[in-house]
């Protein structure tokens, strides 16, 4: 065992009885992220000095026991504003933008004391299931370095996956932190949009984005979301109500639990058979820890994709019209007046994908295609999440495996972008109807990670991370290593 | 074809974005894709159905709509590239000719 082995909760308890200090903890962080950094490429900046000032700071006042993430550290995907610490969203339009306020999650993280480690690559404003949209760097899956993480929040993934961090920050518009981790082997939940204030996260689908949490495990992953929940008056999206301790009955089981299996969500046919193999096998084992398991229909699924494509570029094409070229950003040079400064500041600023995303978005919100377009993927949603809405009448909770592939090859989907785009067809309509997911490792299928998300009621994680953990328990998926094939 | 390269000049326009001459036709193929792609939507009926515009399903709440000082006027000019007396510097609105900023 290292120290980067053991859990946040872990940690923490050799933070108490003084067998570690936080510098120790931090410091094999960064030594970490050396020697496995030139094979995984995870970061885009590092805050090493500031880190390690505010460990030092927690040592010198003492562990508070009751206080379980104090001096542990996390990553932060770099569409998540950390003041003066570079935020980039892996842009070239934000190449050096140094935000001057953090996000409401960064500020929630440093209340429980966590310590930031760094900003973690992603596909560029978070568009893109591979992180190959970046536009600095390839980060690379580390069970085989020749496969994509996923992504958007393949960084993040990557990370927690390669042991460089227990805990990771990422966004989830269409499924960005739940397909990566599920490529990954890792755990990583999709909270109830609005459980946490996007304020300080750069939006590309503000009705669909939500920030959730990387981790290993169920219970740390419970623990983060736990820090970093609840009503900020600066989201008028987030929510009011109570948020629970997330890992409050995690141990309870599922004995008698009713879960649903969308029949929709099983493609038979597909041509990585390992793959609902491995959910299918985690139904069993669900079914010998006294879940009941009952098939279901979420009859509206097919329209998932194009509704989400159309609603997530609207709103991007929307949200991205603030990268003007003025007050911050990439400015372009030689620009004869103001006209030519926008077009060509936002041509020259922004990857090809976004581009494609916002040319869609502002297609789809024209005069005479707004009613065939926007309107309509604004009827789909509402039939897919009366679907989500009926079944959970009966059930409790959904499974369903997270992607229809294992990791795929470096540059194997990238010029393919439809492709790109049908890969999310299992990920995109929880973030449609708002209801939250959490991706859990489940099998492999030739040698690669398999995870199965489990889909909840609006507000209920609690029973999802319940459910979660009952499997964990049961299971050594997560105990799993990944073994950096092709690596230096 | 869903889409022609006339319009897709259009649409670059009202989103100020411009591409290369030379890159509008396989754009345009791409694009096209997409949007037949999303038009299976028509397969759908949704007569009397109400649209979902928003993520929530809990009440969105308002709060005191009150100023106050969250970040500092200096602050805000951090990444600005050009600025002058306290306001920030661009080009010429309409094109006479000079460089701007």
């Amino acid at each position: 065992m290292t120290i980067l082995d053991y859990t946040l909760e872990e940690l923490h308890e050799r933070l108490v009885n003084s067998e570690l200090t936080s510098v120790q903890v931090i410091e094999a962080v960064y030594e970490k992220i050396n020697e496995t950094e030139p094979n995984v490429g995870a970061f885009l900046a590092l805050n090493k000095e500031e880190a390690l000032k505010q460990a030092r700071e927690v040592d010198k006042n003492g562990i508070d026991p009751n206080n379980i993430l104090s001096g542990l550290p996390i990553g932060i995907k770099d569409n998540i504003v950390t003041k003066d610490l570079t935020t980039t969203a892996a842009s070239k339009m934000l190449e050096d933008f140094v935000p001057v306020y953090n996000a409401t999650v960064v500020e929630k993280l440093a209340e429980a004391g966590m310590i930031s480690i760094g900003k973690l690559n992603m596909d560029e404003f978070a568009m893109g299931g591979s992180t190959e949209n970046s536009a600095f760097k390839v980060t690379r899956n580390p069970w085989n370095l020749s496969k994509v993480p996923g992504g958007s929040s393949g960084g993040s993934a990557a990370a927690v996956a390669a042991g460089q961090l227990p805990a990771s920050l990422g966004s989830d518009t269409g499924g960005s932190i739940r397909q990566p981790a599920s490529f990954t082997g890792i755990v990583g939940m999709k909270p109830t949009y609005g459980r946490v204030s996007r304020y300080g996260l750069i939006a590309f689908g503000s009705s669909l984005d939500q920030i959730g949490p990387f981790t290993r495990t169920v219970k740390d992953n419970a623990l983060v979301l736990n820090a970093i929940s609840g009503y900020d008056d600066r989201d008028s999206t987030s929510y009011n109500g109570e948020t629970p301790d997330f890992t409050e009955n995690i141990e309870a089981g599922v004995k008698g639990m009713r879960i649903g299996v969308p029949k929709e969500y099983f493609h038979e046919d597909a041509k990585e058979k390992g793959v609902v193999e491995s959910v299918r096998a985690a139904l069993k084992k669900y079914e010998e820890l006294g879940a009941e398991i009952v098939e279901v229909s979420l009859p509206h699924s097919k329209y998932g994709i194009p509704a989400y494509y159309i609603i997530a570029s609207s709103e991007a094409s929307s949200n991205l019209q603030r990268f003007d070229g003025i007050r911050y950003g990439y400015r372009a040079e030689g620009v004869k007046n103001l006209e030519e400064l926008y077009v060509k500041s936002r041509s020259e600023g922004f990857g090809l994908e976004v581009k494609r995303r916002i040319m869609l978005g502002t297609f789809s919100l024209s005069a005479g295609f707004y009613d065939a377009h926007f309107k309509k993927a604004a009827q789909a949603r509402t039939l897919i999440r009366q679907d989500f809405e009926k079944v959970f009448e009966d059930v409790d909770f959904l499974v369903a495996p997270t992607t229809t592939s294992t990791a795929f090859e470096i540059g194997g989907r990238i010029d393919d972008p439809l492709a790109m785009y049908m890969a999310d067809i299992l990920t995109v309509p929880v973030n449609l109807a708002g209801v939250p997911s959490v991706s859990i490792p489940c099998g492999f299928s030739d040698d690669m990670p398999v995870g199965m998300q489990l889909i909840g009621k609006h507000f209920d994680e609690q029973t999802l991370y319940r459910a979660a953990y009952a499997f964990e328990q049961a299971t050594d998926f997560h105990k799993q290593k990944p073994t950096f094939k092709g690596g230096k | 074809m869903a889409i022609n390269e006339k319009t897709v000049k259009h649409v670059a326009k009202l989103a100020k974005l411009e591409f290369k001459e030379e890159d509008i036709h396989d754009f345009t193929e791409e694009i096209d894709k997409i949007i037949q792609m999303v038009e299976q939507l028509e397969d759908l009926d949704t007569q009397g159905v109400e649209g979902t515009y928003h993520g929530i399903t809990h009440h969105s709440v308002v709060r005191k709509d009150e100023a106050k000082l969250d970040i500092d006027r200096e602050d805000l000019f951090k990444n600005v590239k050009t600025k002058q007396d306290g306001f920030i510097k661009v080009p010429a609105i309409m094109d006479n000719g000079e460089s701007g900023a």
